[in-house]
């Protein structure tokens, strides 16, 4: 079959197509957006009738994923790092329960933080939740395991989590692909009481959970994925883990490495060839992409036996991404000369796009605010984010989704005075409900600024779950209909939205102001289309 | 035979077109590739870069390692400097002239020229005025593609065929436009080179 250009993202979309698999449930994250995207653009999955929704998070769309399994058939849950934070629960519990037809926990994390909040490595989690890890080094292998993915989880009964970083995702290669199965007819769990984790039963699922891992560790030990290769010079015996193998077979351009390597790629970790590999050799270096869990595992805490270097020790750099540089330095290569970047180049950080409706939202803000003085401003993840640097400097916080909301009721609690909280359409359906709630409940004086374009922007403007529908929930929650005011962000309105702002700021108890104008991008891309249609 | 490209501009300059139709005509010449993108937040108006490797042979790391570089192709002239890191000692250096100023601090257009003009293998063009004067501003990049050609080990016949395939939804005027601007890219180029 013909090689296909694929990005590590839509290898793994194209796979679960061609795998069988019946729906795929995602909230968009970088660098995962684009797995559910192609499942969504694809003609083929369209014909198989395969289920492609953006869910309104991580955890609904995970929790769908689950019920689909339930019902015997194949799914797929796609998410960022910090988006399996948010869909914790239903992972950690989905190991207890098991699984009925096959499930993946595609999870795409992000050292260096391209795009992120933090560089937390899904390992542990997948450890946590002791399932088997598979760690794609290519496109290729990323398709491949799709497929043997769901093989997996239905051999076994268990969720499967496949741990890819940015670079993968986001990087083209050839893949070929397999032949196409069939999906799973409809099938209910043997036991119907699989699913039911009352703590009786949740007891004896656990043991078979715990009953299972000699099992996985089979797997491990003899999968394809995993390998032990011989080395002449046992001073180094090298653990390559997922894309730390490219960049370790990358300083060998014959692609003959001195020393014996193990290539991980399948969790839990192999035990035979790492033994092996320990044995025979003076010290041990791992490379692997993310926080130093192998490393860990192989020092245990007190750190008595052979030397292990690693990101631990300083051989590698203990934060960030890894390239073909750092890795060869870790192998003692001659650094040779590097030009460097002329002093003249100036940074150029991402900005909000020319035309923005959240521009003119937060030179409103930063006016309406000005008499209170800086430092009451909550706000959370999205372009609007853009806002805490030059020019506007309007946002103080940015931690999680939804946490604006939450975070400025608790510093009202404390006494702030006004607390405002700035949320995006998306992301306060996200997450941001509940918090509202929270707050009308006990009639917090907080001020929510529902910046609402229509779209889940930062992420290339996927639909928004509440579209046309956010003063409706703002008023189901509980919120005064005399304060849940409708903005259009424009300059001309400047003066009408800052006194409308103002008075906001003042009233004591939960606003809620929503400036409304859509995303430029997805109004231009609509006006694109539309242009095209008339042609 | 191996070519490492890393592809250099401002999010939403296209330099992702750029790597699509080099990629198309890979796969073409049956060579290996891989091509690292920047996709998210740097998309809005920041820095972004492509790494772009094309090879007879299998090719292992996504990411090409710094002095490595056969060439940077840069639609923006700051841009061109940024990924300096990554240009081989006998690496070429392929810019537009254009600046894209979307920052208060931009640096003097003089002295980044001067820094581009330090290099020993380098080609600059306007390309933005080339492109206009082909009929639309819009095929700067592929220009800039035109310029980067005489460099790059696919043959030049493969690079329009692949224009040819991935303009055509967008009509004959369209391919025809960035047909010229390819050519014009490649003319400037050799020019160049031969002076």
């Amino acid at each position: 079959m013909q090689k296909q250009l694929l990005l590590g993202d839509e290898a793994i979309a194209q796979a679960g197509i061609d795998a069988g698999m019946s729906g795929i449930f995602a909230y968009p994250g970088t660098p995962s957006t684009e797995i559910t995207e192609y499942v969504r653009g694809s003609k083929e999955a369209k014909q198989k009738g395969i289920v492609a929704s953006w869910a309104a998070n991580e955890k609904t769309a995970a929790e769908a994923a689950l019920g689909m399994s339930y019902a015997g058939k194949r799914s797929i849950t796609a998410m960022k790092h910090v988006g399996l934070n948010v869909a914790a629960d239903v992972f950690l519990n989905a190991s207890i329960t098991g699984a009925n037809g096959g499930i993946l926990f595609v999870v795409a994390d992000d050292p260096s933080m391209h795009s992120s909040q933090n560089e937390q490595d899904s390992r542990v989690y997948g450890k946590f939740a002791m399932i088997p890890i598979l760690e794609p080094t290519n496109q290729q292998e990323a398709y491949d395991m799709v497929h043997e993915g769901f093989d997996l989880s239905e051999r076994h009964k268990v969720p499967v989590m496949i741990r890819i970083t940015t670079r993968l995702a986001h990087s083209r290669a050839g893949v070929v692909r397999k032949e196409s199965r069939d999906q799973n007819q409809f099938k209910l769990p043997e036991n119907l009481r699989q699913f039911v984790l009352l703590p009786a039963i949740a007891r004896k699922q656990y043991q078979s959970l715990l009953d299972n891992q000699p099992l996985f560790q089979k797997e491990s030990e003899e999968s394809p994925w995993n390998s032990y290769r011989p080395g002449e010079d046992k001073s180094i015996g090298i653990i390559a883990c997922g894309l730390a193998h490219n960049y370790l077979m990358e300083n060998y351009p014959d692609r003959k490495v001195p020393y014996p390597v193990v290539k991980v790629s399948q969790y839990p970790l192999p035990y035979k060839n790492i033994e092996k590999l320990y044995n025979e050799c003076y010290r041990i270096l791992v490379l692997e992409e993310g926080y130093p869990v192998v490393e860990e595992m192989l020092k245990g805490f007190m750190n008595v036996g052979k030397e292990i270097n690693g990101r631990l020790d300083g051989t590698l750099p203990r934060a960030g991404e890894l390239n073909p540089n750092i890795v060869g330095k870790a192998l003692g290569f001659n650094q040779y000369e590097i030009p460097e970047v002329p002093d003249l180049v100036a940074k150029r950080p991402p900005s909000l796009c020319k035309g923005c409706s959240h521009i003119d939202s937060f030179i409103g803000l930063n006016e309406a605010i000005a008499e209170y003085g800086k430092g009451r401003v909550f706000s959370d993840i999205g372009c609007y984010t853009l806002s805490a640097l030059p020019p506007y400097e309007s946002i103080n916080t940015c931690v999680d989704m939804g946490a604006s909301i939450t975070m400025a009721k608790g510093a009202a609690d404390a006494g702030m005075k006004p607390a405002v909280a700035v949320i995006g359409d998306s992301t306060f359906t996200h997450s941001g409900i509940t918090g509202l709630l929270d707050a009308v409940n006990e009639n917090t004086n907080i001020t929510v600024i529902i910046l609402d374009n229509a779209t889940t922007g930062m992420t290339g403007g996927q639909p928004s779950a509440a579209f046309g529908r956010i003063e409706d929930i703002c008023r189901g929650v509980g919120v005064d209909e005399a304060h849940i005011r409708v903005i259009k962000p424009l300059r001309k309105n400047h003066e009408e939205n800052t006194r409308i702002m103002k008075e906001e700021l003042a009233y004591e108890g939960v606003s809620v102001i929503i400036p409304r104008r859509e995303c430029i991008q997805t109004l231009n891309k609509r006006m694109r289309q539309k242009f095209k249609d008339k042609k | 035979m191996k070519n490492d490209i890393i592809l250099a501009g401002v999010g939403g300059q296209g330099i992702l077109s750029i790597a699509a139709i080099i990629g198309y005509a890979a796969v073409e010449s049956n060579l290996y590739l891989k091509q690292a993108e920047v996709h998210g937040m740097s998309q809005r108006g920041g820095d972004v870069q492509s790494h772009l490797r094309l090879s007879s042979d299998e090719i292992a790391s996504d990411l090409i390692p710094q002095g490595k570089a056969d060439m940077i192709i840069s639609v923006e002239p700051m841009e061109a400097l940024r990924y300096l890191p990554y240009l081989g000692p006998e690496g070429w250096l392929i810019t537009n002239t254009e600046p894209f100023v979307n920052i208060p601090d931009y640096p003097d257009e003089e002295a980044i020229m001067q820094e581009i003009k330090k290099l020993k293998r380098n080609v600059t063009l306007d390309a933005g005025k080339i492109a206009g004067e082909l009929g639309n501003k819009k095929s700067a990049n592929v220009v800039i593609l035109g310029a980067a050609s005489p460099f790059i080990d696919i043959p030049f016949a493969l690079l329009e065929d692949a224009i040819r395939k991935l303009f055509g939804r967008k009509g004959e005027e369209v391919v025809a436009i960035n047909l010229d601007a390819l050519r014009a890219g490649r003319e400037v180029a050799k020019s160049e080179i031969n002076s």
